[in-house]
């Protein structure tokens, strides 16, 4: 069950007791920020008037961001705000879930002993009541054409780090081609992952936007992982037209450069028709096309990693099509697909060693295996929308990644392929300009296979499924 | 304590009064009366909009500042200032045709992808023609004018003359006469000796639009939407319809030299400069600017 997420969280408790310190700093003395969703009440628009459903984001919202955070009016200055506006946004979700994982290795033990004796491939499924992790979004104009966001968000223990936090010059030269931004930010992703109608663990995310082939140790070529860089973005005044283009630090968002110096860039664009009745269609690509490092110095030791210092850069890129196709008012169908590949390196295990998701080190002399070659997958994610209101959502989505080129010669080609099948609605009771509250339903199954334990000869495929009924609320 | 309820009561009724007073008395319409007109139609180029197929838009973008039966008492209403727009009274602000008409749905089509400047109002850009059709279709359907009236005929606008020197002080000429000064200010600061006072036609103090701090007009910024501005008035507002008083050429005329009061660069502003061009003195003797 995730927000918005990070693997690699860092211990910043006392961030966490800062934050709480501000928090109740805030409501003490700002007496009108007690329960507005922040641009909502900035501006007297309801949820409805950006959010397709809540939180995703429909083409006038999209707008918005793409203005920075502004309807392009007088009003986008701070300075209309009364003295005692906090542009703060608090979103949660308490709930309970079901979930089931297949093929879990569980020791067993003889009558009598404590020690286990052996070991089995159990099926565990834990259900209880639960929360989502805090996400504590501030955002706005810093002054006109200058805007900010700003996300620290916690896990569900309460353990905090920093999703995003960017400033952005907008529409340079009066341009709205020429907005620049800095820091840590999403991708420009037109589904977004930050932005999704579904909050299961594995429904939660798109796989595609995270997919790792196994036994890979690259993990910076996650696209859906907020990342650390700069970014130059335009779009047409209606912005039917949009591209961006940024330049990343190949660390997958994680600050202090513990990695090498590498960089990424990611590249977008993408066009948008009028077409009468059934809507505004729109289509695009996006790229990364990065490197990142596999020969890790050391001192002290093979594990004492000397921090910032891995060189040893090997590619990968990640590429594909993003449709947004509209059937009329109620019904409409989002479609990403995916080419991937990684540099044989990465495919043999090389890649992020650090956080051990990598397990070798390519040092000198290092020769890859014979015959090894490049990992390279092929995926799509359709989900369909039916907005019977702005009320009242309901989602799939189907997703699946097939492997086209297993790193070593001989291993199954099927090995790691991934299908994951999501179904949700979302009933939102109220719609105002001040919060936002939605009853969240969903259930979500995924596939993968040979990644199950295999006790001896075959590999077995792995099964997961999750249901969750709950309160996703924000104000 | 029972007292002091009934004077807090009583204070409060009396605040509601007055509040309400302005309000005009057909506010009272009924969502029947509304439903009997959801026929209405918009035409803009060769797109046909329907009031009925903008219901949902309308609740998703536009209720919350416009209100359930279009009177402008949307949730939103006590927060923002110009305060939204009341339908059923059916007067716009941005037209192509003579002051006290109804506006062209070309007209209302345009207002909703430009939005209002220096109001709350977005800018609906993003929306199909259609999706706007459709809306202007339902906007229309909020007042009992469009079933009795037609729309204005729009004003005609001659061809844009080359700017001079000589046309700028023209127009100088033209703002002292016909005194926009008195409400805009001799320099376009909005601080013009009746300016303080202005109120719109509900009686809710209204300012004078600033020219010199690069706010957009709400009614458009190119030449032709400023001539089309003045000689067409913003109506329910002070901004009077000059079409009595100014004579087409004259009118640009006086668009060039409106060029020179705004920030943004532009030709006539640079001329004025190179003229050294004096602002109007509201005390000399008619016709000796
Ligand atoms: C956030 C508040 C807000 C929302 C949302 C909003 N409006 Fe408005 N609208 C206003 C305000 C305020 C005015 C009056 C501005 C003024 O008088 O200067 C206005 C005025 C108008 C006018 C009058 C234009 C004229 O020429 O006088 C029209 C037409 C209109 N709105 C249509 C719409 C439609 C259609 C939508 C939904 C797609 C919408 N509005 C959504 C605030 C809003
Ligand atoms: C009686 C006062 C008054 C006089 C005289 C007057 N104006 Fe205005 N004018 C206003 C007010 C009030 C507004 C703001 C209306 C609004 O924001 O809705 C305005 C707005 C404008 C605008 C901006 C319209 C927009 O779309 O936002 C222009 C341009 C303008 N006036 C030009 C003129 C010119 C030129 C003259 C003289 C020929 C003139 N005005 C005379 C009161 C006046």
């Amino acid at each position: 069950m995730r927000l918005s997420s990070h693997s690699r969280l860092r211990d910043v408790s006392y961030f966490g007791s800062l934050v709480l310190i501000a928090v109740f700093v805030m409501l003490a003395c700002s007496p009108r920020a007690n329960a507005l969703p922040a641009f909502a009440r900035k501006y007297g628009l309801r949820c409805s008037a950006c959010h397709e459903s809540w939180p995703m984001l429909n083409y006038f919202g999209q707008k918005f961001k793409d203005n920075g955070y502004q309807l392009m009016n007088d009003r986008d200055a701070p300075i209309w705000q009364s003295p005692g506006y906090w542009p703060v946004t608090f979103r949660m979700v308490s709930m309970w879930h079901r979930v089931s994982t297949g093929k879990v290795l569980v020791d067993t033990y003889s009558p009598g002993l404590t020690d286990p004796t052996g070991v089995a491939i159990q099926r565990i499924t834990t259900s209880g009541f639960d929360l989502s992790g805090l996400d504590l979004h501030t955002g706005g104009t810093l002054d006109k054409n200058i805007s900010f966001f700003l996300l620290p968000s916690s896990d569900p223990a309460g353990s905090f780090h920093f999703e995003t936090v960017m400033a952005r010059l907008d529409n340079l030269f009066g341009s709205p081609w020429l907005n620049i931004k800095l820091g840590k930010f999403e991708l420009d992703n037109l589904l977004s992952e930050k932005r999704p109608l579904t909050l299961t663990g594995n429904g939660g995310i798109y796989q595609l936007y995270h997919f790792i082939p196994v036994g890979d140790g690259n993990i910076f070529g996650q696209i859906g992982d907020n990342q650390l860089g700069a970014e130059l973005m335009g779009h047409s005044w209606n912005d039917r037209t949009r591209y961006s283009a940024a330049l990343l630090s190949s660390n997958d968002g994680t600050t202090q450069l513990p990695y090498g110096n590498a960089y990424s860039g990611f590249f977008t664009a993408s066009q948008a028709f009028d077409t009468g009745k059934a809507g505004v269609q729109r289509i695009g690509f996006y790229a990364m096309i990065g490197q990142a490092p596999t020969t890790w110095r050391t001192s002290g030791g093979a594990t004492g990693f000397l921090p910032g210092a891995a060189i040893g850069n090997k590619s990968f890129s990640r590429e594909g099509f993003v449709g947004q196709f509209y059937f009329g008012q109620h019904v409409d169908l989002q479609v990403v697909t995916q080419h991937g590949q990684d540099s044989a390196w990465f495919g043999q295990g090389y890649g992020d060693l650090i956080d051990g998701v990598a397990t070798l080190n390519n040092t000198t002399g290092t020769v890859l295996p014979a015959g090894s070659r490049s990992p390279s997958w092929n995926g799509v994610l359709f989900e369909p929308h039916y907005i019977y209101s702005p009320q009242l959502i309901f989602i799939g989505r189907y997703e699946t990644i097939r492997m086209s080129q297993q790193s070593t010669p001989g291993t199954p080609s099927n090995l790691g392929n991934i299908s994951s099948y999501t179904l949700a609605f979302r009933y939102n009771p109220f719609m105002t300009s001040r919060a936002g509250f939605a009853w969240h339903n969903e259930y979500n199954w995924l596939h993968q296979d040979g990644t199950g334990p295999s006790l001896g000869l075959t590999s077995t495929n792995v099964n997961t499924s999750e249901v969750m009924t709950g309160f996703d609320f924000d104000f | 304590m029972q007292r002091n309820n009934l004077r807090k009561w009583s204070l409060l009724l009396g605040a509601v009064a007055i509040v309400a007073l302005p309000m005009p008395s057909w506010a009272q319409l009924t969502k029947y009366d509304l439903e009997s007109r959801m026929g209405v139609e918009s035409h803009v180029g060769n797109i046909t909009g329907h009031a009925k197929a903008a219901k949902a838009d309308y609740r998703r973008y536009c209720v919350v500042c416009h209100g359930e039966l279009g009177d402008g008492n949307g949730e939103s209403f006590p927060w923002i200032d110009p305060k939204p727009r009341d339908f059923q009274l059916g007067v716009f602000k941005c037209r192509s045709t003579p002051t006290g008409t109804l506006p062209t749905d070309q007209d209302l089509f345009d207002t909703l992808a430009r939005g209002l400047d220096r109001s709350n109002m977005p800018q609906w850009s993003t929306f199909t023609k259609q999706q706007r059709a459709d809306l202007v279709a339902w906007v229309k359907h909020f007042s009992p004018r469009w079933t009795n009236e037609k729309p204005g005929t729009p004003i005609t606008i001659p061809p844009e003359p080359e700017v001079t020197p000589e046309r700028i002080k023209a127009g100088r000429d033209v703002f002292a006469r016909v005194q926009c000064w008195k409400c805009h200010g001799v320099l376009g600061q909005a601080n013009g000796p009746s300016a303080a006072t202005l109120t719109d036609d509900l009686g809710r103090p209204i300012a004078a639009y600033n020219f010199t701090e690069g706010a957009r007009p709400k009614c458009g910024d190119t030449d032709r939407d400023i001539y089309r501005i003045f000689m067409t008035g913003l109506d329910g507002t002070p901004m009077p319809s000059f079409a009595d008083n100014i004579k087409p050429d004259e009118a640009w005329d006086l668009v060039f030299y409106l060029r020179t009061l705004m920030s943004q660069n532009s030709k006539e502003k640079a001329m004025a400069k190179q003229l050294g061009l004096k602002p109007v003195d509201p005390n000399a003797p008619a016709g000796q600017q």
